[in-house]
């Protein structure tokens, strides 16, 4: 089934907002203690295992690979046109997020289930 | 590669022959049915105050190299033939007054994003396409004509007028499209002329083919394309503003607007 443009640039842009939003919690996050310390390897492992800032990550994770890879089939589209070309591009980008998705994840779960 | 013509014809000059000052015209000549070369050939051509490019090319035509190949027709703005690339910028030939360039060197191209015919001639047939894509005419069931009792009027307010007519002024002149960036690169966009022209009609409260309209433009190399650059309002030389109208298109395809 082929989505209308309109639908996927409605989701291009509330992927865009809810990203920022999302971004902006993250960094005011890194702010509740000195910048350098928040990188800390067992700081960042603490905070995956907040639940609720693991949600958060994974959130941020499939906005942006949303909104990322959907600005990049767009670009790729108007760089050259082509029923077979423009299929593949939208079906690559599609596979190459979910993939993102997938790999991000699987970080964010083994991280917060203290696998690492 | 560029050369300075002499005068090659004993035809007397148009021009009115007080002239004193004179500029030096630059036309980009080439024929893609018989080579890919592209020259510039220069020309020096009479001018007065109120000498339009058109004029001076149209003097250069006749009287230094009847090979020139433009297309023009009413001279008044009207008709949108004689678009083309004045010193960079797409502008009408006959809307443009060489002393408003303030340069001694005028540079006459054919307009960017359409396939040369040869010269400053470009060829249309994508841009008439997307125009008629767009279906510019008052859809409706019914008719001002009524079968038996004559004719009758569907009337709209002033202000039901205002919201399109400045779009009507569109003369399909193309120089929107040919400052189009998107243009440029995308050779299936629909382009800012259609676009304005959807608007036009979807606007327009006579017109019932709104639903229509917005489905024909809502794919993936239609009004989502345009990246707001506004260089399309900026060229227009009838005051049209295709960017407001493709924002407005944007905001009844988002569910802003009804």
């Amino acid at each position: 089934m082929i989505m209308r443009e309109s639908i996927v640039m409605k989701i291009h842009y509330g992927t865009a907002l809810g990203a920022v939003f999302l971004v902006a919690i993250h960094i005011m996050m890194r702010m509740t203690m000195d910048f350098h310390d928040s990188l800390q390897y067992e700081n960042v492992l603490a905070n995956y295992e907040m639940i609720g800032y693991a949600i958060l990550l994974e959130l941020i994770l499939i906005l942006i690979s949303v909104h990322g890879f959907n600005g990049l089939r767009v670009i790729l589209l108007e760089m050259r046109q082509g029923q077979s070309y423009e299929k593949g591009v939208t079906y690559g980008c599609i596979a190459a997020m979910v993939a993102l998705v997938a790999y991000g994840s699987r970080t964010i779960i083994m991280a917060s289930m203290g696998m690492v | 590669m560029s050369a300075v013509h002499p005068k090659i014809s004993e035809e007397k000059s148009q021009t009115i022959v007080s002239s004193t000052k004179s500029v030096t015209l630059r036309i980009k000549r080439s024929n893609p049915e018989i080579s890919s070369e592209e020259k510039f050939d220069q020309f020096i051509v009479p001018i007065e105050k109120w000498t339009t490019v058109l004029d001076a090319l149209l003097d250069a035509k006749s009287h230094l190299d009847h090979s020139i190949g433009i297309r023009y027709s009413c001279r008044q703005a009207s008709c949108g033939s004689c678009g083309m690339k004045i010193n960079g910028k797409p502008a009408l030939a006959c809307f443009t007054k060489i002393s408003e360039l303030n340069s001694n060197e005028i540079t006459v191209e054919p307009m960017d994003n359409f396939p040369v015919v040869r010269d400053l001639v470009v060829n249309f047939t994508r841009l008439i396409n997307n125009h008629k894509k767009i279906m510019p005419y008052v859809i409706r069931e019914d008719s001002e004509i009524v079968p038996g009792t004559g004719v009758r009027e569907i009337l709209q307010t002033p202000e039901d007028v205002e919201k399109y007519i400045q779009f009507s002024s569109c003369i399909k002149c193309g120089l929107c499209n040919s400052a189009c960036p998107t243009m440029a690169m995308d050779t299936t966009f629909v382009g800012p002329q259609a676009l304005a022209q959807a608007y036009r009609y979807i606007a327009d409260t006579r017109d019932k083919g709104k639903k229509n309209r917005l489905q024909i433009i809502d794919e993936s190399h239609g009004i989502w394309r345009c990246h707001a650059a506004g260089s399309c309002s900026q060229v227009c030389p009838k005051g049209v503003d295709p960017a407001m109208g493709i924002q407005m298109l944007r905001s009844y395809l988002l569910g802003i607007r009804d």
